[in-house]
């Protein structure tokens, strides 16, 4: 899956100075201005898909079995007998005051849906983040320290296959696999039926919440049941994450520094971690935050896989109902997490970087 | 002279000589590197299987035998049969068309797109940069997939759609790369010559700018093809990509869903097909780049 | 007395598609507790041969030598262990450019204490200490504040002159300096090898600077290799360097411009003299 995120990150190096608090201030402007800008950007693109591209949007609300008043009453409710700016600005509006509409499915407030099954998707996206990091960076320091080695060659081969493979593939080979054949994880879904509903959401997190309830056994049929997902999800950005450190960490080897340690009489441990690994964490910290974005992204067809009551199986769900309002809806928020993760990695980023200080 | 040293002729006569020298260059560059030869024999193998589809596959694509449903992979049904007894190896070959019309088409609708958009934020700069430029990047900080998802919702679901809805997501990539390059080059003596010589803008930038940026893009466009499938195929998946009967890899791996738990090859087997010629198209746009492109060689 | 270092044949090669190219090809010199100049341009193998000595060159380069010792023992032989104990502690080398040779996110005292630690184990006050006296050494007025500067807060004299403080602080046998002044500014070019000359007077130590200034190497050295592709070609005390017979030699001396210049143009060196083009 294009767990990809699409902006190259290379590590500054052109030392920049300037006063410390200037450069905050306006760093935080500059950072809220372009959220902003992107983020209506985002709500045109999802009004110009509702609005300006279904020949009846009205249609797409009511459905087609709708008798005439019904929808002339839709029409006029959603405003289309306005001119197309004004609609905007109302759409804008709405979706500030956090309205963005009934959804048509399951009748209720999509705003209050997706905060519902958000939390699913938050707690398979953040253990498949904790994967990645923990297994992708090594991995990438190992493989550049060791150039052309076979763990090398692993984990060349290993980064391919984050960029050619489908997830939902993966997901259902993994079903197939460790659930059907070997019994070693849970099946789909986020607890045994069994369990299900016995544990009232506090955070909306099972692994948190089924400890707050002191409930263990809950916790681990949760763990058994997310465990492979989120190592699916794990799997991508892993693969990302330890191609990316790689390409970091040979860039810094061929630093006249890294031979400067050496000359030193530095072990070679302390060359690679201190002199090498040191300077790439703050780059680091952007590839992992776009890593989780596109997670989050990536989640859509692993929950879909799973059945994993989160917000791209919502998602999946509405687009083929044709629930115009409830796509609109995920779109937005997993559009706007992923623009608001995107920037505060690009402003870390800048704000972190040492040279910067 | 044989045609070698013609090829390879320090002084070429002719602009022709020139380019086919140039060719012949990248190529046996290419074959030196084992993993881009693979690449390339593997989209080679796709071209021609999706020309020759009707020759290959032993089955039709969508011909049912209900007698003969959900076989295990045999010497008759190499990759065993579907839920409604269609040979899964020939929907697989057939599949291949569809997946090459998809990438044609998308790598021919949105490069071309971003490719303008770039050279001519690029080429102009100030006002017509920033407008161009502030549209690409909002897009590009938009999770692809999601919106694609979002059109392909709003357009309707169709293959025909959804090769719209990917083309739609996969322009500003290209339009970055456009833009970056015209900046090195706009301001190039043989630009000014050019100029000076009365050429319009439109014919400098076609004539002149556009054809510096094609190697850059042709390997950006290589390594995205990778994406596209997926994407193409997660389309597929969901139900708004290719529809039934047509023998589309993502489509057929989510019919084969029902069936994971116990015949495990009605969706594994699609899938083995997008990873190999997703993986091809990676190797064949790694070659490419080391090859046009050594200063971003990833060491 | 065997000298310092000893050098016979050394050879280093790279692989390349067209198989693999010596860059440098079979060099020899010996060297006691004096100063040597190794000149040449660009691509002589001159740095290749500063490298080596410090077993450097990592693979896919390639190394060989009838003999490579240091005090009598033999680099070629040492594990790569061995040889950290050696580096920086007995042979230690300043690099060209301080903008790129310096860790830019760790502290000019952080490198330097480095520098030290690894091979000295000693209390930190000590260290501070060494560290201040040592900056004070390469004559840095204000060494706490440089201390605690990052590599980019200094400039280019100030940077190498830290660099080669970190250098000669675990008070190393043998320097190399590597092009040490050509990232400089003029204006400061000649207060850094003075630093530097002073420094390996005062302790004895062996010097090997390599540049590819003639000029700049026949005033601070006591002896001169010519290096041209890979090869030694001329071997003379720096006094004596009109009396050099190779024409490479003599093209690059004649090349030099003289304060009261006559010429109306200087010459170009011609390559078609000797072999090896």
């Amino acid at each position: 899956m294009s767990l990809e995120p699409q902006i190259a990150v290379t590590p500054v190096h052109s030392p920049s100075s300037g006063r410390k608090w200037g450069r905050g201030v306006s760093a935080v402007f500059g950072f809220a201005a372009t959220v902003f800008l992107t983020f209506l950007g985002l709500l045109a693109i999802t009004f110009f898909i509702g609005r300006v591209i279904p020949i009846d949007p009205v249609l797409a609300v009511v459905g087609d079995r709708a008798s005439n008043e019904v929808y002339e009453a839709a029409r006029v409710a959603m405003g289309l007998d306005q001119p197309l700016p004004v609609q905007f600005f109302h759409y804008v509006v709405n979706v500030f005051s956090g309205d963005l509409g009934q959804s048509v499915s399951t009748g209720r407030a999509v705003v209050d849906d997706l905060s519902r099954f958000f939390p699913a998707t938050l707690e398979m996206a953040t253990i498949g983040i904790i994967i990645g990091v923990a297994l992708g960076v090594p991995l990438g320091v190992i493989a550049a320290s060791r150039q052309g080695s076979v763990i090398d060659q692993i984990i060349r081969v290993v980064g391919l296959l984050g960029y050619s493979m489908p997830a939902f593939w993966l997901g259902l080979v993994g079903l197939a696999l460790f659930y059907a054949r070997l019994r070693w994880v849970g099946g789909p879904g986020r607890l045994d039926i069994f369990y299900d509903g016995l544990v009232s959401p506090v955070t909306g997190l099972l692994l948190v919440d089924s400890l707050l309830a002191g409930e263990p056994e809950i916790f681990w049929n949760a763990v058994t049941h997310l465990v492979l997902p989120a190592s699916v999800l794990g799997f991508f950005s892993l693969a990302y994450i330890a191609r990316m450190t790689r390409s970091f960490m040979l860039d810094q080897l061929s630093q006249e520094f890294v031979t400067t340690a050496r000359v030193k009489g530095v072990p070679e441990r302390v060359v690679i971690w201190r002199h090498a690994f040191n300077p790439i964490r703050v780059p680091l910290i952007t590839v992992i935050g776009l890593s989780y974005a596109g997670l989050l992204e990536g989640s859509v067809m692993i929950e879909t896989v799973f059945s994993w009551p989160g917000i791209g199986n919502y998602l999946t769900t509405a687009l083929l109902n044709a629930d115009m309002n409830a796509v609109l809806g995920s779109t937005l928020v997993i559009g706007a997490v992923f623009i608001f993760i995107n920037k505060v990695s690009d402003v870390l980023y800048r704000v972190l970087d040492p040279r910067a200080r | 002279m044989s045609t070698r040293d013609w090829l390879l002729e320090d002084s070429p006569t002719s602009r022709w000589q020139a380019n086919a020298g140039r060719a012949y260059r990248v190529f046996t560059a290419m074959l030196r590197n084992p993993l881009s030869v693979v690449g390339g024999v593997i989209i080679l193998v796709l071209i021609l299987t999706a020309i020759l589809a009707p020759w290959i596959a032993p089955y039709s694509a969508t011909g049912q035998d209900l007698a003969n449903r959900l076989a295990p992979p045999s010497e008759a049904h190499w990759m065993g049969t579907d839920e409604l007894g269609r040979d899964i190896f020939s929907r697989v070959i057939w599949g291949s068309q569809i997946t090459l019309t998809i990438v044609g088409l998308v790598a021919l609708i949105s490069a071309p797109l971003g490719l303008l958009v770039g050279a001519i934020a690029g080429y102009f700069g100030g006002w017509t940069d920033r407008v161009l430029m502030g549209f690409t990047d909002i897009f590009l900080s938009m999770p692809k997939l999601i919106l694609a998802l979002a059109f392909v919702a709003a357009l309707g679901p169709g293959i025909n759609n959804a090769i719209i809805a990917i083309a739609i997501t996969s322009w500003p990539a290209y339009a970055r790369i456009a833009r970056a390059e015209t900046l090195t080059i706009r301001n190039a003596e043989f630009i000014q010559a050019v100029q000076l010589q009365g050429a319009s803008p439109l014919r400098v930038i076609v004539q002149h700018v556009l054809p510096l940026c094609t190697s850059s893009m042709i390997i950006r466009v290589t390594l995205d093809m990778a994406g596209v499938i997926l994407t193409a195929a997660g389309l597929g998946f969901i139900g708004l990509g290719a529809q039934p009967p047509l023998p589309e890899w993502g489509a057929m791996i989510s019919r084969g869903r029902t069936f994971i738990l116990d015949q495990w090859w009605v969706a594994t087997m699609p899938g083995f097909a997008i990873i190999i010629v997703s993986l091809g198209f990676c190797f064949l746009g790694d070659g490419l780049r080391d090859v046009l492109d050594p200063k971003s060689e990833g060491k | 007395m065997a000298p310092m270092l000893e050098v016979k044949n050394l050879r280093v090669s790279f692989p390349t598609h067209r198989g693999r190219v010596e860059v440098v090809k079979g060099i020899s010199f010996d060297l006691g507790r004096e100063r040597l100049g190794i000149v040449g341009e660009s691509g002589s193998g001159k740095s290749m041969t500063g490298r080596a000595i410090l077993k450097l060159i990592r693979k896919p380069g390639l190394v060989t030598a009838d003999r490579l010792a240091f005090e009598g023992i033999d680099i070629l032989d040492q594990s790569e262990k061995q040889m950290r104990a050696i580096r920086g502690a007995r042979i230690s080398m300043v690099m060209q450019d301080p903008k790129f040779s310096l860790n830019p996110v760790m502290t000019v005292g952080e490198q330097i204490a480095e520098a030290l630690v690894t091979h000295e184990k000693l209390p930190r006050h000590a260290v501070n200490e060494r560290i201040l006296s040592m900056l004070e050494a390469v004559r840095i007025n204000d060494p706490k504040r440089v201390a605690g500067l990052y590599p980019h807060e200094v400039s280019g004299g100030m940077g190498q002159r830290v660099m080669i403080a970190m250098m000669l602080i675990p008070e190393p046998e043998l320097l190399i300096a590597d092009e040490p002044t050509s990232a400089l500014d003029v204006s400061v070019q000649a207060q850094v090898l003075d630093i530097i000359d002073d420094l390996v007077t005062t302790k004895g130590m062996g010097l090997i600077l390599i540049s590819h200034d003639l000029n700049l190497v026949s005033r601070y050295c006591d002896r001169i290799l010519v290096m041209n592709s890979g090869a030694v070609v001329e071997e003379c005390a720096a006094g004596q360097l009109d009396q050099a017979r190779h024409p490479y030699t003599r093209g690059l001396l004649a090349a030099m411009p003289t304060i009261d210049e006559s010429r109306d143009e200087l010459p170009v060196l011609d390559r078609t003299q000797w072999a090896g083009t």
